[in-house]
């Protein structure tokens, strides 16, 4: 009542919305819930693109590059918006936990593949390439 | 050693505690035991130093990751400005980038930065360089990895660093 009455002090708009019965924890949550959509979305055309790009680049280490939209921001605004929901503290640790090691270990995985393909003689594609024009696909 | 087994003692016990959350007695001394146990298996194993617990550069390494997040936002945009293009064009490239990480650890991290920073993969890591598989080839002029490799020494603190070599 004493913050309602601090606003209604302060802020000729703000008072307009308490009298109109504008509840500022509704507020918060849905503020919360707009950015939780928001960073899913964003997390799920990351990873709609990088799994676009695997399937559309030419050869092995092109690909590679691809996945790694994936795991950096695709994974990484999804479990933001997760931390966003969260219901206590443990979780938003838990979760930050996963988010420094997948940030830590997916570019290691990486790595071990790319290199395993380098050391058993996978010959990159070099140079430009562009995607052939839909009518010359059979 | 005694200072890296209280660093890895508080550090274990912090992340024990933050998955479990547990808070009865037979289970808290539980965990002590556990903690006791790994903690005589790394001095058995004489893995209690820097590299096990580099506790002297966490600020720096939390910076380092600030500035890296900023730099693979930038990548991911790049990369995926191709990607979803209708014809495609890219420009895979293999450069040699020079290593100038002294340390395992700093040249872990740029390795690991340079795979992390989408569009560019570290293929083979050698004493002096590093083998870069790059999707564009302006992501592979080697001056633009020259800041990434010194932020990168600097957040795992470079033995250079006299406080870090007495660690060592």
């Amino acid at each position: 009542m004493s913050l309602a009455t601090l606003i209604l002090a302060a802020e000729p708009v703000a008072a307009d919305a308490v009298r109109a019965g504008l509840d500022w924890a509704v507020l918060v949550e849905n503020a919360l819930d707009v950015f939780t959509v928001a960073f899913l979305l964003g997390g799920l055309f990351f990873v709609l693109a990088g799994s676009i790009g695997v399937l559309r680049l030419p050869d092995f280490y092109t690909r590679l590059h691809a996945a790694g939209v994936t795991d950096t921001l695709g994974a990484e605004l999804i479990l933001f918006a997760l931390i966003l929901q969260a219901d206590n503290w443990q979780v938003v640790a838990k979760l930050l936990m996963v988010a420094f090691f997948l940030f830590v270990t997916s570019p290691t995985a990486t790595h071990a593949v790319a290199h395993a393909a380098w050391r058993a003689g996978e010959k990159p594609r070099l140079g430009r390439w562009k995607a052939p024009a839909l009518e010359d696909e059979g | 050693m005694l200072r890296f087994a209280t660093i890895l003692l508080f550090a274990l016990a912090a992340t024990w505690w933050v998955l479990s959350g547990y808070t009865k007695p037979l289970l808290l001394s539980l965990g002590a035991i556990s903690l006791a146990l790994v903690l005589v298996i790394c001095a058995r194993m004489r893995i209690l130093d820097r590299e096990t617990a580099p506790y002297m550069t966490v600020p720096q390494t939390l910076a380092y990751f600030g500035w890296l997040f900023v730099e693979i936002i930038k990548a991911n945009i790049a990369v995926v400005r191709q990607i979803v293009s209708p014809d495609m064009e890219v420009s895979p490239t293999l450069t040699r980038i020079p290593a100038r990480g002294k340390t395992d650890l700093a040249k872990t991290m740029f390795a690991n930065s340079i795979t992390l920073t989408p569009g560019t993969v570290s293929l083979d890591v050698a004493d002096d360089h590093i083998v870069v598989h790059a999707l564009l080839e302006e992501m592979s002029a080697p001056e633009d990895f020259a800041e990434m490799s010194d932020r990168s020494a600097w957040a795992v603190g470079e033995p250079d660093d006299p406080h870090v070599r007495e660690g060592l």
